[in-house]
């Protein structure tokens, strides 16, 4: 089972934060900022599998995680996921984000945190591996979306895509996309 | 009221804000407004404030004002509304909250609903955080939506089965028909989730899997032709064909094919072609490969086949990728059990596991070697170990320590080695050892007689180096309290002796109880070593002024230890020697620390050794031995005294000379010791830590008795209850002497029959004053848990005049009230 899913960035700050097992408010942010502290000290060339950290769960829980550029995509398991198919799975997540926003950067995934839940639901569903096949998910969650635009506003045609642009109204915010590499 | 902003713009306000504080001011800005448009009531925007709030919520900000708000969007007609709605619901609440059980007709609607996206959305929530009670009332929705022949229901519905069976087990059944034809399912998620209920309901029930186990075939057929189909860009994964599905049947396929002849046959031809056919160089193949290995280790299968599924791990050992490297280590730490031997063959890839500068890899390859050792390789072994103990970082050095001293305990090839290690152990590692290690150790270096000398010498030059490390500088003071005149006569065989005085050794030991680098109980160990040397040494008058100057120490455990040696000094010195001899082997019971510490050497344990009674006793099993021999029987378990009264230097082989007429049944002997110890501590600590003994208040009114009558000397019994346990008789003996001379060096031992439990105190004194003027008192404290009828023997031995007398007498007049 996947006791939670957690994507940060280099810095520690959430982007998206799922949990699976029941963990009290606070608990779940120390639990953010524990599972920051262990990955972030890792090396680029270590195993992607971490053990140790007693918070959640007691000795049954592996943490597996894969950085690309500037995010952290950790998922907490225990011992009933294999690991290394934990990690092809957030290879299709992430695959999969990027069909669905062409590109995905972390600014994204900042602005359209409910979508990326929304993704996120198509592929684990309590816990547990729902669907991998990104094709998929990817057609499902678009019939969604869909769904909701037509509610909102009926008289716009279905887009095939949803919006990715929005426009930036003040100079704070910096232009450089982080372009996550896709391996 | 404007209308509230929407989402992004928040999450841009909120992205501007420099400082944690303008953050948090911010974020309250706009809690402040939700909660006032929440107020109102209003329908449009509510989706738009569910939203911030789950933003907020993650950044960690309180947000459960905004529950009800969810269920209201999740009780709305729009698409919209119930998709943030739910997803609050998922975030915000659990089954703690009351609030969630509303959400449960909701639900029920939504099951039923004409859009398969809002059935999907409810089925979603109630497998993520479906109550017990939820789970109750829904499974029936649940149950018919597995049934249905839409796929995308189908799959969500199954994973939603699971997480009910999870919360309420006994509705397993309810699932067992719809699981019928699940597997002739062509969805590949629908199949994968039904393997995955599949596996939960194998897993909780036995029943289930025996049923399922008609499924072997099945599996097989599906996973042959996921092999063996050419390439469908739908499902594939670099080059291999649905990855995950794979990996999931494997999974199942081991569960039912565990302790199962039939089933492990029917898979040992898929599994072979699985291990032999998939492709290595990408994490895929290798996530296919590794869950093969497991079940083929798991099930029953045959050996040629065990044998690749080994060959495959010692490939994957060698492989560059780390992740490929730790998965190997870890299911060789699972089969190291069962197929030792071919694991073995891989022992020097993970010795240099070792040498990797990754932690998990490195955990792991230090518990894998730890497996691997065996009375062959245990040299080589040890070398690494000790090795990667030297170099490892602190988190493993408490582990490898401990594993060391375990696998040197069990395959030691030589005393002088297992010594060696133990001491490389310490110096390299010492602070990080375990608190039981010490008297462990304590313990082996008794026991190992011959090594003393070489022992002691060795521990001596690591303390000159180095006194920080506290299990090393405590053992290393006890043996030189113990060994020390070997020490300083130069007597070491394996070694070229130092040449060490008496006075560089006090020095020493003196160095240690002023350092700032010694504990409490490293203090206390070097005052008894210094205090033991007394004995040993020639230069007594520079122990009495060390042990005089701690009299007014400010560590109580230390004063009153320096204390009490000084009253041995003063008026027990003729019992000095006596009690500060030599400790004798000690008997290994089990490995637990404190049981076998209190019995046998109340040092090394100060804490649970109590205090009032003076300084610790040489505990003979000598004595033991001869208590059975004095009371002749087999029914008579030999008493063992917390204090020794006056006792001539070599105890043990004057009790047996004067007893030499009684039969003596040597043998069974030493069984009775090292049993009697571990029945012992609750009782002694039970004695120990009840303070004012004589303090007792006498429970029932029980007549004295008279003991024993003869030659003048008279011997009383009083009674009384000990009040925390009612199984315990306190007796206090008074010993009254009537004759004209007084009796000196009094001794009373006393022992009884196997079903009880014997205690004596310290006496009062040792001399019992003619003509009626005063008598020796002693405390005897009886556990009868039985409540059988109370029987002694005892044992009287004093000088009178100038000749000594020993007596023999049973006492069997005990008072019914005294043990019923």
């Amino acid at each position: 089972m996947i006791k939670a899913i957690l994507i940060f960035n280099n810095h520690g700050k959430p982007r998206l934060i799922r949990f699976y097992q029941y963990f009290a408010e606070d608990m779940q942010q120390q639990i953010i900022r524990e599972t920051f502290h262990l990955v972030s000290k890792r090396d680029d060339n270590v195993c992607n599998f971490l053990e140790g950290g007693s918070l959640i769960g007691g000795s049954d829980y592996k943490l597996i995680y894969r950085h690309y550029a500037t995010l952290y995509f950790v998922f907490c398991v225990d011992s009933s996921e294999s690991e290394l198919g934990i990690l092809d799975l957030i290879q299709v997540f992430v695959e999969t984000l990027d069909k669905c926003f062409e590109n995905v950067c972390e600014l994204d995934l900042i602005f359209h945190m409910d979508k990326v839940h929304y993704i996120l639901q198509e592929v684990v569903m309590g816990g547990m591996v729902l669907e991998t096949n990104m094709n998929e998910i990817i057609a499902q969650v678009e019939v969604q979306n869909r769904l909701e635009k037509s509610e909102v506003r009926p008289f716009l045609s279905s887009s095939k895509s949803f919006p990715l642009i929005y426009v930036f109204g003040f100079s704070q915010v910096s232009a450089i996309k982080y372009s996550l590499s896709v391996l | 009221m404007p209308a509230p902003i929407r989402l992004r713009e928040l999450i841009r306000t909120i992205r501007t804000a420099r400082t944690q504080a303008e953050e948090r001011e911010m974020i309250q800005k706009e809690c402040a407004a939700i909660r006032s448009s929440f107020r109102e009531e209003d329908n449009t925007y509510r989706c738009r404030n569910v939203a911030k709030l789950l933003y907020m919520h993650m950044l960690g900000y309180p947000a459960h004002f905004g529950q009800l708000e969810c269920l209201k969007l999740i009780a709305s007609q729009k698409f919209t509304d119930k998709r943030i709605g739910y997803l609050g619901a998922m975030l915000l609440l659990d089954e703690r909250q009351d609030v969630h059980l509303l959400m449960t007709n909701c639900i029920k609607n939504d099951l039923n609903h004409s859009t398969q996206y809002v059935q999907g959305l409810a089925l979603c929530t109630l497998g993520c955080m479906g109550s017990s009670e939820m789970c109750r009332d829904l499974a029936g929705e649940v149950e018919k939506l597995l049934k249905t022949s839409n796929s995308y229901l189908r799959k969500k519905a199954a994973l939603c089965a699971v997480h009910v069976i999870r919360k309420v087990p006994e509705l397993m059944e309810m699932f067992l028909p719809a699981t019928k034809n699940l597997l002739s399912e062509k969805n590949h998620g629908v199949l994968h989730t039904s393997v995955v209920l599949l596996t939960e309901m194998c897993e909780r029930s036995p029943d289930m899997l025996a049923h399922f186990r008609k499924l072997v075939p099945q599996l097989v057929r599906i996973l042959k032709n996921l092999i063996m189909s050419g390439y469908s860009p739908e499902h594939d994964v670099s080059g291999i064909s649905d990855p995950f599905l794979q990996v999931r049947i494997l999974r199942l396929l081991r569960i039912l094919g565990k302790n199962d002849d039939d089933s492990s046959e029917a898979m040992n031809d898929i599994l072979a072609q699985v291990a032999t056919n998939t492709e290595t160089s990408k994490n895929v193949g290798n996530a296919i490969l590794y869950e093969t290995v497991l079940t083929i280790m798991d099930i029953k299968s045959e050996s040629g086949l065990r044998v690749l599924a080994i060959n495959i791990l010692g490939r994957f050992l060698l492989n560059n990728d780390k992740n490929i490297r730790y998965v190997a280590l870890t299911s060789l730490l699972k089969t190291v059990q069962t197929d030792h031997n071919a694991v073995q063959r891989h022992r020097s890839t993970i010795v240099d596991c070792l040498k990797d500068l990754d932690v998990s890899i490195k955990r792991r390859a230090m518990e894998l070697s730890f497996a691997l050792v065996n009375g062959n390789n245990i040299r080589g072994m040890m070398k690494e170990l000790l090795y990667f103990l030297d170099s490892c970082d602190p988190e493993f050095k408490a582990d490898c320590a401990s594993g060391v001293f375990l696998a040197a305990e069990k395959y030691a090839p030589s005393k002088r080695w297992h010594i060696d290690t133990i001491m490389r152990v310490l110096t390299t590692a010492g602070s990080y050892v375990r608190d039981d290690s010490v008297p462990n150790l304590i313990q082996l270096i008794t026991n190992s007689v011959e090594m003393h000398a070489y022992t002691v010498q060795r521990l001596y030059k690591a303390l000159l180096d180095d006194i920080s490390q506290q299990p090393l500088v405590q053992v290393a003071s006890w043996c030189i309290g113990e060994y020390g005149d070997l020490l300083v006569s130069g007597q070491c065989e394996e070694e070229e002796p130092i040449q060490v005085t008496e006075d560089e050794v006090l020095d020493v030991l003196e160095g240690l109880l002023v350092s700032n680098l010694s504990t409490p109980v490293t203090r206390g160990y070097s005052l008894t070593a210094i205090m033991k040397l007394s004995t040993r040494f020639s230069s007594v008058n520079r122990i009495k002024k060390v042990v005089s100057i701690y009299g007014s120490s400010i560590d109580v455990e230390l004063q009153q230890r320096a204390v009490e040696y000084n009253a041995l000094f003063k008026k027990y010195d003729h019992m000095r020697s006596a009690l500060l001899e030599r400790m004798p082997i000690m008997e290994k019971t089990a490995s637990n620390g404190p049981t076998e510490i209190v019995q046998t050497n109340g040092e090394t344990d100060p804490s649970v050794v109590e205090t009032k009674h003076p300084p610790p006793v040489t505990q003979s099993t000598n004595q033991a031995t001869d208590l059975l021999d004095l009371l002749g029987g087999n029914d008579m378990v030999p008493v063992i005294q917390t204090s020794v009264p006056t006792k001539p230097a070599s105890a043990g082989g004057e009790l047996l000379d004067l007893l030499g007429d009684l039969s003596l049944s040597g043998g069974p002997a030493p069984t009775p010791a090292p049993s009697v110890p571990t029945s012992q501590p609750p009782f002694l600590l039970d004695g120990l830590s009840s303070q004012p003994l004589f303090n007792d208040i006498a429970a029932a009114g029980i007549p004295p008795m008279t003991a024993y009558n003869k030659n003048g000397l008279k011997i009383d019994f009083t009674f009384e209850r000990a009040n925390p346990n009612p199984n315990i008789a306190v007796i206090t003996i008074n010993a009254s002497n009537s004759t004209e001379a007084d009796m000196t060096d009094f001794v009373f031992q006393a022992a009884v029959p196997k079903t009880f439990q014997l205690q004596l105190l310290s006496p009062s004194s040792n001399v019992v004053p003619a003509l009626n003027q005063g008598t020796v008192t002693q405390v005897i404290r009886v556990l009868n848990p039985q409540k059988q009828q109370l029987r002694m023997r005892i044992k009287l031995t004093y000088t009178h005049r100038a000749s000594s007398i020993q007596d023999l007498a049973e006492v069997n007049n005990f008072p019914p009230q005294s043990w019923q």
